[in-house]
Order: C-alpha cells, then sequence, then structure tokens
C-alpha cells in the first residue's frame, strides 16, 4: 500500500451518528410539545430502512454488515420520519422509507450514487399519492383537548380503533397550512393570524421546534460535519424571498419570520440541504444550491399546490447539482483567476 | 517576530511524534563493511561511472560524474575497493533495481586530498561546476541538482531566499536536530547561496512544534554580518512544502506550472544548506547526512550516516523489535514502502520509519464517495479531489487534467481525512501515470505514421520522377526522327521541284516520294497525339492527379523537415 499510512479517526460512521445526535433535541423538543407519536414513526421507519437496506445490500451482492453499519439508513429513516405527520398511518411511514430506500438510494446505486436525497423522494411520493393521510399532524399539547400517551399513539399509527372525533381533537392544520387555508379564503395575513396556532415568530410549539433544529444544525456546523454556506444561503433565500414579498403586500405574503421559523425550514436547512451526496460540492455551488432551494420553497408556498415547498425545493435543486459544480469550480492553488470552461 | 504571515489553504494536523527521536543526540553510524552507492539519486540524468571494478577508491573521491547540466557526481562514502557496478535494489518507489556501484570497505576512512573553496575569488559558474562535481542536490526530499537551483539565470532575479526548516511530516525530525545543533554552519551555507543568487532578503521559516531550533537558529542569525529573519510559522501539514512554505512567509502563490524563481523567489532545505557549507569550507562532498530512524525501534534517534550504507545496519542499531509490518523511507504522509532492508541509504533518505500494527493499524476498507468535500477543505493545492477520484476511476482522464490533476502534489491530505477512508492519492497516481504512457504511445504512433506517411510520398516521387524521365526521353526520340523525316523529304523535294521538265518519270518518282514524305511526317506528327489532344474531361482529371500530388509532397515536407533536424 503506498501513501499515505495514516488516516484521521472520522468514518462515514461516525459522520451519521453526529448526523442523528443532532437530531436528538428536535426530537426531544417534539415529544415535549407534541407528544410521544413520533417515537413510534421514527421507530417504524427505522426498522423498515434497516430491513430494506439490508434486503438490497444482499440482492445487489454488497457485504451487509459494513454498510448497514454506515447508519445512512437510519439518517435517511429520521428525517423522513420527522417529515412526516406524527399521527401518520403505519403503511404511509413503511411506503415512504421503502421509497427512499429502495428506489431512490439503492436503485439509484447506493451510498454516495443517489442524485435525489432519498428521504425527501420518499417524502415528495407520499404528499403527492396520499395527500389525506398526510394531514395527520398532532396537535401542539397547548392547544389540543386530548393528549395521547405512547401506547395510544401507535394504536393510531397502527389504525386500531380511534373514534373519528378522538383523532380531530388531537390533530391540527399546521400554521403553514392554515395560512395557505385562510388567504384562500381572501383574509389578510393578519386577519389568518389571529387563529390560536400562530405564536411568536412560526406556530405555536412548532417556533420551539424550529429553534431546537436549528441548535442541532449548529452543532453540526460546530464539529464542522456541515459546511455554513448551504444552510446560510437557503435560510437567506427564505428570508429575502419572504421579505420581498411581505413588503409589497403584508396583507397577502406571510412575515418572512415566521416563514423561517418552520421546522421543516430548519430541519432542511441543516439536514436535508446538507446531504453532501445529492449536494452541490464546491463553496460557489453551494451558496447557489441554498439560495435557490430557500427562493423555490418559498415560491411553492406561495403559488404552488402545497402549503410546504421544502422537499420540492430540494429536489429540484439536486437535479441542478451537475451543472452547477461544473460551473463554480474554485481557482486552485497558483491558478488564473479565471478558470477555463470545463 | 513581528512579520506577518499569511495562511495557505488546506491541510491537516496528523499526530506529530516528534520527540521520540529528538531526546538523544546525534550519533555517527558505524562504517559499514560494504557500501552501495546508487548512480541516481538526484533528480535528472544519473551520474556515469569514473571507477573500474578492483580500484581502490578514497573517502570522497568522486567515483560517478555527472551526465549533463541537471546531474550531479556521486562520491565513495568512504576509502576501499570497488567490487562491483550492476543493478541492485534502491529505495524508489517502482520498486525495481538500479546501477549501483558497491564498494568494500577497508575500515581505514583514508580521505582524498581536499581543502576549502574560496567561493567568494571563483566565477559563479566556475563555483556552480566545483558544486554539481562535489555532488550537491537538495536534501529535503526532491533531491534536485543544487547547482542547477543557485544559478539566478539571465533573466530571473531570486530577491528572495527561503530556509526551509519547515520538516511537516510527522516522525521525521532530522532537519530539527540538524538547526539545533548545526545552526552555524546552515548559515554558512546560506551566505554561500546569498552570494550565488544575489538575494536581499533571507527568510528561514521553522514549524512552531521546534522551538529548540528556533532559538539555536535565531542565535546563530544574530552573529551574522548581514540580516536573515529567522521566522516561526504553524505548524501545520503540508507547511514545509516548498510552494507552502512561500505562502505562509511572503503571501505569494506560484503560478501553476511555473517555478518559485518565476517569482523571484528561491526555496532551500536547511540540510542543503548545511552541505553546501561543509562542501565550499571543507571542500568535502556530500557523502554523508542526518537520517532519523523511529517509529517501531528501541531507541529513535537521530544518526549521521555514509550515503550507501545499508537500512537494516541503522534499524540494528536503533534496536530492532518484534512485530515489525514494514519500513517506510520518509514520513507517514508521503513516506516509500522498502522492498527490503538492505536497500542503501541515499542522499533523499531523511528518515527510515519501522510500523508495527499498533503504530501503523492497517487501513481500514473503503466505502463509496459520498462527496463530502472534507477532502476539498484539506487540498492545500485547493483542488476539487472528489471530482478527481470521480474522474480517475471512470478512466475519464481528459476531465481529470482539466480539473487539474498534474497541479496535485500528492501530499496525502485528502487520504488522510476521508471520512470513507478511500485511498485517494492512488487513483491520482494511477491516473498520473496512466496520461504519461498514453502521451507516450500517442508519440510513437504519431512518429511512425510520419515514417510511414514520407514513405508513401518517396516511393511517389521517385515512381513519378522515373516516368518523367521516360517520357522525356520518349519525346526527344520522336522529336528527332521526326526533324530526320523532313529532312529527307525536303531533300527529296527540291531536285523534283528544280527539274520539272527532265523527265516524267522522274517527276512522278518525286512526287510519289514527296507523298510519302508527308504520309511519314503525318504519322510522326500523330505519335505525341495522346498527350497533346485531350479531351476537356481528361484534362480536368490530369489537374486533379496533380492536385492530389501536391497535396501529398506538402504533407511529406513537413516530416521530412524534422527528420532533417534529428541528428
Amino acid at each position: 500500500m503506498p501513501s499515505p499510512f495514516i488516516l484521521d479517526r472520522t468514518s462515514v460512521t461516525q459522520v451519521m451518528a453526529w448526523v442523528l445526535a443532532a437530531l436528538l433535541p428536535g426530537i426531544a423538543t417534539y415529544v415535549w410539545l407534541f407528544g410521544p407519536g413520533i417515537l413510534v414513526t421514527l421507530s417504524l421507519a427505522t426498522v423498515t430502512a434497516l430491513a430494506a437496506e439490508a434486503a438490497m445490500l444482499k440482492a445487489r451482492g454488497y457485504a451487509v454488515k459494513p454498510f448497514l453499519a454506515d447508519l445512512s439508513a437510519i439518517v435517511t429513516a429520521w428525517l423522513l420520519a420527522l417529515s412526516l405527520p406524527s399521527l401518520a398511518p403505519w403503511w404511509l411511514i413503511v411506503t415512504g422509507t421503502l421509497f427512499a430506500i429502495v428506489v431512490a438510494k439503492h436503485l439509484y446505486g447506493g451510498l454516495g450514487q443517489n442524485i435525489f436525497n432519498p428521504a425527501m423522494v420518499g417524502y415528495a411520493v407520499l404528499i403527492v399519492s396520499f395527500p389525506v393521510q398526510m394531514t395527520h399532524w398532532a396537535g401542539p399539547n397547548e392547544l389540543t383537548s386530548v393528549h395521547l400517551t405512547l401506547a395510544q399513539s401507535a394504536t393510531v399509527i397502527f389504525g386500531g380503533d380511534m373514534p373519528r372525533a378522538t383523532l380531530d381533537a388531537v390533530t391540527m392544520a399546521t400554521p403553514l397550512d392554515a395560512l395557505r387555508t385562510g388567504l384562500l379564503q381572501q383574509l389578510t395575513v393578519d386577519e389568518v393570524m389571529t387563529h390560536p396556532i400562530f405564536g411568536h415568530y412560526g406556530g405555536v410549539g412548532f417556533e420551539w421546534l424550529a429553534g431546537a433544529f436549528l441548535l442541532g444544525g449548529l452543532l453540526l456546523w460546530a464539529l464542522r460535519i456541515i459546511s455554513w454556506q448551504v444552510p446560510l444561503a437557503f435560510l437567506a433565500g427564505i428570508w429575502l424571498t419572504a421579505g420581498f414579498l411581505n413588503f409589497f403586500d403584508a396583507g397577502r405574503f406571510g412575515p418572512p419570520w415566521f416563514h423561517l421559523f418552520a421546522p421543516s425550514v430548519m430541519l432542511g436547512a441543516f439536514f436535508i440541504a446538507t446531504d453532501p451526496v445529492s449536494g452541490a460540492t464546491t463553496p460557489r455551488g453551494k451558496l447557489i444550491f441554498g439560495l435557490g432551494a430557500g427562493f423555490l420553497t418559498m415560491a411553492i408556498r406561495t403559488w404552488g399546490g402545497f402549503p410546504d415547498g421544502v422537499a420540492f425545493a430540494i429536489l429540484l435543486m439536486n437535479l441542478c447539482v451537475p451543472l452547477i459544480d461544473q460551473y463554480t469550480q474554485p481557482r486552485i492553488y497558483g491558478g488564473a483567476d479565471k478558470e477555463p470552461r470545463a | 517576530m513581528s512579520r506577518e504571515l499569511f495562511k495557505f489553504k488546506g491541510g491537516v494536523h496528523p499526530p506529530e511524534h516528534k520527540a521520540e527521536s529528538t531526546s538523544r543526540p546525534i550519533h555517527a553510524a558505524p562504517l559499514p563493511k560494504k557500501l552501495v552507492i546508487p548512480l541516481r539519486q538526484h533528480i535528472g540524468n544519473p551520474a556515469k561511472p569514473v571507477v573500474e571494478i578492483g580500484e581502490r577508491v578514497l573517502k570522497g573521491q568522486m567515483i560517478a560524474a555527472a551526465d549533463g547540466y541537471i546531474s550531479t557526481a556521486v562520491h565513495a562514502s568512504s576509502s576501499g575497493t570497488v567490487t562491483a557496478i550492476d543493478l541492485q535494489p534502491v529505495p524508489h518507489i517502482s520498486g525495481l533495481p538500479d546501477l549501483c556501484i558497491t564498494i568494500e570497505t577497508d575500515g581505514r576512512d583514508e580521505w582524498v586530498a581536499h581543502a576549502p573553496l574560496d567561493y567568494q575569488a571563483m566565477e559563479p559558474s566556475q563555483l556552480r561546476m566545483q558544486l554539481r562535481d562535489l555532488g550537491l542536490a537538495g536534501l529535503g526530499g526532491a533531491v534536485f541538482p543544487s547547482a542547477v537551483k543557485l544559478d539566478p539565470g539571465a533573466s530571473h532575479a531570486c530577491t528572495t531566499l527561503i530556509i526551509n526548516g519547515g520538516e511537516c511530516e510527522p516522525w521525521i525530525t532530522c532537519d530539527d536536530m540538524l538547526m539545533r545543533h548545526h545552526a552555524d554552519e546552515i548559515l554558512q551555507g546560506v551566505g554561500i547561496m546569498r552570494h550565488l543568487l544575489g538575494s536581499t532578503e533571507i527568510l528561514v521559516g521553522i514549524e512552531d512544534n521546534k522551538p529548540e531550533a528556533l532559538d539555536s537558529m535565531r542565535s546563530a542569525a544574530a552573529k551574522l554580518d548581514f540580516a536573515v529573519e529567522v521566522v516561526k510559522v504553524p505548524a501545520r501539514y503540508p507547511g514545509g512544502g516548498a510552494k507552502q512554505m512561500i505562502e505562509t512567509l511572503t503571501g505569494r502563490q506560484v503560478p501553476s506550472g511555473k517555478l518559485s524563481t518565476d517569482i523571484g523567489i528561491q526555496v532551500f532545505n536547511v540540510g542543503t544548506s548545511y552541505a553546501l557549507a561543509r562542501a565550499i569550507h571543507h571542500g568535502e562532498p556530500l557523502i554523508t547526512r542526518l537520517v532519523t530512524v523511529t517509529g517501531h525501534v528501541l531507541r529513535p534517534q537521530n544518526f549521521e550516516v555514509l550515503i550507501g550504507t545499508p537500512m537494516h545496519t541503522l534499524i540494528t542499531l536503533a534496536g530492532d523489535r518484534d512485530g515489525t509490518t514494514g519500513v517506510l523511507m520518509g514520513g507517514p504522509m508521503m513516506g516509500v514502502p522498502m522492498p527490503n532492508l538492505d536497500v542503501p541509504v541515499v542522499k533523499a533518505t531523511n528518515c527510515i520509519l519501522v510500523k508495527s500494527a499498533e503504530l501503523f493499524p492497517p487501513l481500514p476498507k473503503a466505502l463509496p464517495c459520498i462527496r463530502c468535500t472534507r477532502c476539498a477543505d484539506a487540498c492545500p493545492v485547493e483542488l476539487q479531489p472528489q471530482e478527481l477520484f470521480r474522474f480517475a476511476k471512470a478512466g475519464d482522464f481528459g476531465r481529470a487534467q482539466e480539473y487539474h490533476l498534474f497541479d496535485c502534489i500528492e501530499c496525502g491530505c485528502c487520504s488522510y481525512v476521508c471520512p470513507s477512508h478511500i485511498p485517494l492519492v492512488d487513483f491520482y497516481r494511477y491516473a498520473k501515470s496512466e496520461i504519461w504512457a498514453r502521451e507516450k504511445d500517442k508519440r510513437a504512433a504519431d512518429l511512425a505514421r510520419e515514417r510511414h506517411e514520407f514513405r508513401q510520398f518517396r516511393q511517389e516521387r521517385e515512381k513519378k520522377e522515373k516516368a518523367e524521365k521516360l517520357a522525356a526521353k520518349a519525346q526527344a526520340a520522336r522529336a528527332q526522327a521526326a526533324l530526320d523525316q523532313a529532312q529527307r523529304a525536303e531533300l527529296a523535294a527540291a531536285p523534283a521541284a528544280e527539274g520539272a521538265a527532265v523527265s516524267d518519270t522522274d517527276a512522278k518518282k518525286a512526287l510519289i516520294a514527296a507523298a510519302l514524305a508527308r504520309a511519314q511526317a503525318k504519322k510522326s506528327d500523330a505519335a505525341p497525339k495522346n498527350v497533346d489532344q485531350l479531351t476537356s474531361e481528361q484534362l480536368h482529371q490530369i489537374e486533379e492527379i496533380e492536385a492530389r500530388r501536391t497535396k501529398i509532397r506538402e504533407l511529406a515536407r513537413k516530416p521530412l523537415e524534422s527528420e532533417e533536424k534529428k541528428p
């Protein structure tokens, strides 16, 4: 074996483990403010992802153990689970996870080869195919009359007997959904925002969840597991677009802080758009990638058919990565300032 | 020091492991029974042997002379008898044996006559020839002939001279120990460099993990009658690389594909400066150097070693241990594995690093690249290693070159940080060697094609010349025949006209003769008809053929010129 003969201690497994660890503040906040249902979703997604990963590795003739140990399947499972409504039925979770691992990851060549973020592919398939079930969001404990225990949440998720009335008492429209519905009913932003779901910056409970994801993201940045370019550009893309729209017509477009302090934005900015495999690699490319995803998220929220747009925005930017990378190659040591076209 | 320092991009901080080998003083390694001295120890042409088998040589005697400008001489490291001039295993990454001169030492260590050189009185070119004959080459790793680097040239003014005491590779401490114990001599060498290059600014860069070396060099510099600034630079691998040291100290980058002298900077390793001082002030050729022997040995330390000493003797001296898993020449980041331990210490040997499973655990299996760009963050050349890897792996060497593959210095930072443990540098070495092999093949193919085309052209030309010659000959013959006939006819017609009245029979005869002559003339006129009276179609065809011929001739003229140029 030629040089070098020593290695830094970091491994893919370690990187993935840190990503999972950085999600823990968010998960803890989720349980605290929205009930323990998310734990059922996370567990089910994890088991499904590991089983699918193992089966696909075996089918493709790869060594199962080292690849399973890289934890990348669990990261995908958790990111998808955190994007799904916490009381979504079990088959929805299983379908989304299977699609993410089998189609988006392994049919594209496995770890390192997928051009789309697997979790976001799983999410997109579900929201397009099962829009009704994708609204089963547990409302914040502060606003709901019924609080489900872990066992009760599991019963709901696995389709056990649950009076329709109870489900309605637990679930609630998300703040983004509420804003969208209100605006469609010709209400002004201020009128919509009188709804109890809206808190200081984002939604009640939701803003804290966003803060917890932000905290985990900053941890990843401090550990240099993610670079600053993508999250900052993504948040800037959201803030600038929302700010621009809000500046011109505050009655029809929500305030920028509200758009920024959504859990999906913080999760997207720090954990999903920063996925190295499907993201841009050059420093300038990362800025373009983040800005583009932020702008598209706002465009979909404002003019698209879905209340939130993070998943589609990131998938659309995934498409542009080869182009972005090719045209943003940095200057090398001692190189000419203008790079020849690649 | 108040000097503003600049930060080169990238780099890594591997564990230093320097303290192991700096606690013991420098030992002179004993004289071995046999010295194996390779003729190719430097960049450029290998030296040419000037001794014969059986000849007795003295210590410091030149045994192989420099061959050409970029070359340098090789000397006997001790007195003894030349026993072989043949292929021997050498410490080189290729693992291939190379031409060496083997000397059986006689234990007397008898010096050849040598004397200091009065370098200030000598012509610079003459001095450089002397340095070439004294075998001086860069001891920092590249072993470039020093005489060449000490030539400022007509256009290059080397205003800044940088003495590199970075020694950024883990484990290696020979430069550190040299600076601690021979600072005065190192700076004497700097004085000679300054004399030859005419430098006005002299900087010594030393990483901050060598405080003793910094102190020793600073106090030595204070005694000089010219200004030498000893600068403490932050320790970060590969900060001791020449280009990185230049950027750290001056904030300037050497343009891609150029030399540091193009921006007025020349860089020498401290060991080279020391060797230069020994050469000038003592007349000693380069026959010894400091070598760190460290890693999995009982007594890691630095030795002063005669060039040609087998490596195993040094490992024995330092105390070999069980559980050795291999030996490297150089450090763990850029070192070269040794095929066996009979290989000799050469001018480039700065360190012999003995590996064990605990110190150098086997590298884990590689996983796929996840494009995390840690490699890009670590790359001191600011390349995109993940893209180079992708292209090299796919065999897309053209794209790899577009992404500046050949700017890679193979420092190993990318492989070091890769969380997927991909041996990235291997892929770049592979891509580079593939590209070189293809260029070579292409050159060979081009040459063969040129030769073939020229041969075709020559055959065509010869054929044409032959045909022209034949045609000319036939034309001449026909013209002559026609002329003869016409003269004969005239001669026959003239008397017939004059003596018309002589007789009818005569007149008749003459008429018949004239008619015959006309017919003859007509016949001979008709002979070249196939070239004179051509249809426009035929003419067109001929033009086309001619045009093709001129084209071939033009094509063939180029190889003809290039062939003429060849010696």
